[in-house]
């Protein structure tokens, strides 16, 4: 759906989607290289299962919710991708429960 | 007099107050058959109904009014009955559960204090009598994995619960509309006035006469009550609630202070003070809140907090509900109580039927206003 402006040079950065490999450029928005690696939803909501993507890209609408390293509920037009960032969809409510038993393991 | 008498009779009942209360009340007499004429204010009212904490809630009630326990008891029995008649009537869930729940206790000295609660509690005469148990860490952590090492025990009834209370009161609301309930928003009462055999009504809207009148105003039935002969003195008790953002389902049981909402969301709440109509929500008090909960269940501290607000509990002086009739205006009553969640199901199922026959039982007779006068005097 979107593509990327040809001009525009920039360092790779890499990073995971779902554990599948994906690159973005240095000083995107965790949603802006979700949508520019072709991502149509990066969620479904809570409480009626629905589709959700990006949609403010500036930190209002909270639709672009996405898990980050772990941690879940990240506003991801908020946060600039960083080199080797898991990045997790969401499928509904996030899952306190699992993130800490985790971390909890990790630790 | 003979202005007055020129207008028409609208209705054969008027409840006053369009809260949980009164519409959990107007549905109980409009599901008899009765012609149910209901005023409410507009957003500027207080409005508990909205801000409520929507507790099921049987355990720790009635140290002081064992028939307060009996009343509460009864409640929370038909509660899945009138959860029922709801979803017939509106095709509203109001996500009722009662699968037991839990106070915790963080330290020794509480634990102590809630046992001894219990104790005195159910030591009463004519207490009814219903089950709880006393659980050490361990135990509640074997039926809360979730809970940190700081929750040094609690106290389990299976009898308590929880719903959606937006909900439910949207479902009381679409039920009335749908029993042709007339409603009237933004419509402030000036005065209530025995005229006839019935009450003239008046506000800025105008005048409404009806037969019977129920005062479910919540705050505003210590300013209504003495208008009928009637007393009911209501002040504020502030509390407020901080709500998390949705999460998966990790608490299956309702906590007496925090609580996982059907869609996802942690309430964490019950902070009580008296401040009048004060609503400001204040950081130390939240945070406190928030840190006990923490402590309660650790895993608390990931989570977002979305919203926090303060509401204010209609508290009569000893903190139990106020029913009575009028004996200078026969065919005036009073309804009020700072649990309307939990007493919805006895205020449509029982209360209401009682209102229609016009005389309340002598088993509600301890809910009088009187027992304010004898306490005064002695």
């Amino acid at each position: 759906m979107f593509r990327r402006l040809p001009d525009l040079g920039g360092e790779t950065v890499n990073f995971t989607i779902d554990g599948r490999p994906a690159t973005a450029r240095l000083g995107d928005t965790v949603a802006a290289a979700l949508l520019a690696s072709g991502m149509e939803s990066c969620r479904t909501t809570p409480v009626s299962g629905a589709p959700r993507a990006p949609y403010c890209m500036m930190g209002v609408c909270f639709e672009c919710l996405v898990t980050i390293n772990g941690i879940g509920n990240r506003q991801s037009c908020l946060i600039p991708v960083a080199e080797g960032m898991a990045i997790e969809t969401q499928k509904g409510a996030r899952s306190i429960a699992s993130e800490y038993s985790a971390k909890g393991d990790a630790a | 007099m003979t202005q007055n008498s020129a207008i028409r009779l609208e209705s054969e009942i008027a409840v006053i107050g369009g809260g949980l209360v009164g519409s959990a009340t107007a549905y109980g007499l409009a599901r008899q058959g009765a012609r149910v004429l209901m005023f409410d204010e507009g957003d500027i009212a207080y409005r508990a109904s909205r801000g409520n904490f929507a507790l099921v809630w049987v355990q720790s009630k009635g140290l002081g009014m064992p028939e307060y326990a009996t009343w509460t008891k009864a409640s929370a029995e038909q509660w899945s009955t009138l959860a029922k008649s709801l979803r017939d009537d509106t095709d509203i869930d109001v996500a009722h559960h009662q699968p037991g729940g839990f106070i915790l206790c963080l330290s020794e000295a509480e634990m102590e204090a809630r046992i001894n609660a219990m104790r005195r509690l159910h030591n009463q005469p004519k207490m009814v009598q219903y089950p709880y148990e006393v659980l050490d860490h361990d135990e509640t952590k074997r039926r809360l994995p979730a809970i940190g090492p700081d929750v040094v025990g609690s106290v389990f009834c299976p009898l308590d619960g929880h719903v959606n209370s937006l909900r439910l009161f949207r479902a009381l609301h679409t039920a009335i509309a749908r029993l042709k309930v007339d409603y009237r928003p933004n419509s402030p009462i000036e005065s209530i006035k025995p005229d006839h055999d019935g009450f003239l009504i008046n506000g800025p809207w105008g005048q409404a006469r009806v037969q019977k009148v129920v005062l479910a105003a919540g705050l505003g039935n210590a300013r209504l009550a003495p208008m009928v002969g009637l007393h009911a003195p209501v002040r504020p008790s502030k509390g407020q609630v901080i709500v998390t953002e949705k999460a998966a389902p990790f608490l299956h049981h309702p906590m007496v202070t925090v609580r996982q909402t059907d869609e996802g969301g942690v309430m964490i709440g019950d902070s009580q003070e008296d401040l009048g109509f004060d609503t400001v929500v204040t950081p130390p008090v939240i945070s406190l809140m928030a840190q006990r909960a923490v402590r309660m269940f650790p895993l608390l501290a990931g989570l977002n907090i979305v919203r926090t607000w303060s509401a204010l509990r209609v508290m009569s002086p000893d903190g139990f509900p106020i029913y009575d009739q009028s004996q200078s205006c026969p065919g005036a009553f009073v309804v009020t109580c700072h649990s309307g969640v939990t007493l919805a199901a006895n205020h449509t199922l029982t209360l209401a039927h009682h209102i229609l026959e016009g005389t309340l039982p002598a088993s509600l007779e301890a809910f009088s206003s009187r027992r304010f006068h004898v306490s005064s005097a002695a």
